[in-house]
């Protein structure tokens, strides 16, 4: 019994994110100073000393010239028995393409068999995709945001600059250009985003084109006029409930038991724009996450904040 | 050896490969390395979209309404293809993020000299 008690505590102590010490307070008034022995005899063992790294540079280019030469080498060995460019007999050309390609229209309506394949039959693939992009700008926004502990005088000078320079009529070609561009660019890619199934394109193009015509207009107006209707709050916003309206799509059929409730998604008709399925709304879905992570990142890397 | 001039795209990719990986490992600058690190990303996106081309035949999306897998390319490679931009885009982005916490904090992105002030700081 004492041994699962121990057990529940550790695991509460490891989920609250303490170190795992049962009885702490034994321990904190016990325990040595670590600083002083490191200072005494450890950082030697633990760290070569710079002379030696010196010394061993030259080792490790040459080292590291040599594995690269070994690796090409060895993979050009394998590209020899590889099967041939174009070969329509190669063993890549299998059943599951034939598959994908012959039952594709009829199992999921989509005219490009790519978006079929990308969003139909391996959607669970892509909602993993459009997860890294989301947990990469938050990882971002972590990391860059401009908070009580990340500031600095310069950074602030510069920024300061910019507002002055921005209220400025001095970059007047980009403005007027944004002007006409920025809308134009934005409608490409909701077109692209909208046609994902019908012609080559589909979320992930789409929503890299819309976040460009976002960047285009917040390069040429500023950054606090994009913070008018573009906020960190936005984006979460718009992020989780594209993600969450995609899991819902896609795991529905996991609390139906697999079977759909014996109704079909109605397919329409191939080629028309409201048709195979949920490949529409998951396309849009997915515009919409990358074209916030798209605009995130680059007003993270400019600015600092969102 | 002709085997290796009809696969030129494949052979192409392994040389970018081996090109990009040993910028990863020389560079110095923190920046750079990461270049290096899209570069082998590339040759992968290459060497996919090598594997999944077949002569004479056309990108897989309908066309005169002719449903035949011999008549497209292997859709799968441009999928795969897709995953990899993805991840490789997050990847890069991520670690500029931290490249440059690095940078505000040492002031500079050469390894070395970030390492040697990283031992300092310890020492002291």
């Amino acid at each position: 019994m004492s041994e699962n008690k121990s057990f529940w505590a550790k695991l509460k102590s490891w989920i609250d994110g303490d170190e795992v010490i049962i009885n702490a307070d034994e321990y904190i008034s016990t325990r040595e100073r670590k600083d002083k022995v490191i200072g005494e005899n450890m950082l030697g063992e633990k760290h070569a000393p710079a002379e030696k790294l010196r010394a061993n540079s030259t080792l490790y280019r040459v080292l590291s010239v040599g594995i690269t030469v070994c690796f090409i080498v060895v993979m050009l060995g394998v590209v020899m028995d590889l099967p041939m460019f174009g070969d329509p007999g190669s063993i890549t050309n299998n059943e599951v393409a034939a598959r994908y390609l012959e039952k594709g229209i009829e199992e999921t309506g989509a005219i490009n068999f790519v978006a079929g394949m990308i969003l139909d039959y391996r959607a669970f693939d892509t909602f993993g995709e459009s997860n890294v992009l989301f947990m990469a700008v938050v990882a971002v926004l972590m990391l860059l945001q401009r908070d009580k502990k990340n500031v600095s005088a310069v950074e602030d000078k510069e920024m300061a600059e910019d507002e002055v320079f921005d209220g400025q009529d001095s970059k007047i070609i980009l403005q007027k250009g944004a002007k006409v561009l920025a809308p134009i660019v934005i409608l490409y890619g909701i077109y692209v985003v909208l046609n994902g199934h019908l012609s080559p394109g589909g979320g992930f193009s789409g929503g890299s084109i819309i976040g460009a015509g976002l960047i285009l207009f917040s390069a040429a107006n500023g950054h606090k006029k994009m913070q008018t209707f573009f906020t960190v709050k936005t984006l979460t916003k718009i992020s989780v409930a594209c993600l969450l309206t995609y899991c819902g799509c896609k795991s529905y059929s996991f609390f139906t038991g697999a079977n759909h409730v014996g109704w079909e998604i109605p397919k329409g008709t191939p080629g028309d724009l409201l048709s195979s399925g949920f490949i529409l709304p998951l396309n849009i879905c997915v515009g919409l996450v990358v074209a916030c992570t798209m605009y995130g990142f680059y007003a993270l890397f400019t600015k600092g904040e969102i | 050896m002709s085997q290796l001039l009809t696969n030129y795209y494949e052979a192409a990719s392994v040389i970018l490969f081996g090109i990009g990986f040993m910028n990863l490992l020389l560079q110095n600058n923190l920046i750079k390395k990461f270049i290096g690190l899209n570069i082998m990303d590339t040759a992968t996106y290459l060497f996919l979209a090598a594997k999944g081309y077949v002569f004479g035949r056309i990108a897989p999306i309908l066309t005169n309404g002719i449903i035949d897998a011999e008549y497209y390319i292997n859709p799968i490679p441009a999928g795969l293809v897709l995953t990899g931009i993805v991840v490789s885009v997050s990847v890069t982005a991520f670690s500029l993020a931290l490249v440059l916490r690095l940078y505000k904090h040492y002031g500079t992105l050469n390894m070395d000299e970030i390492l040697r002030m990283v031992r300092e700081e310890e020492g002291e």
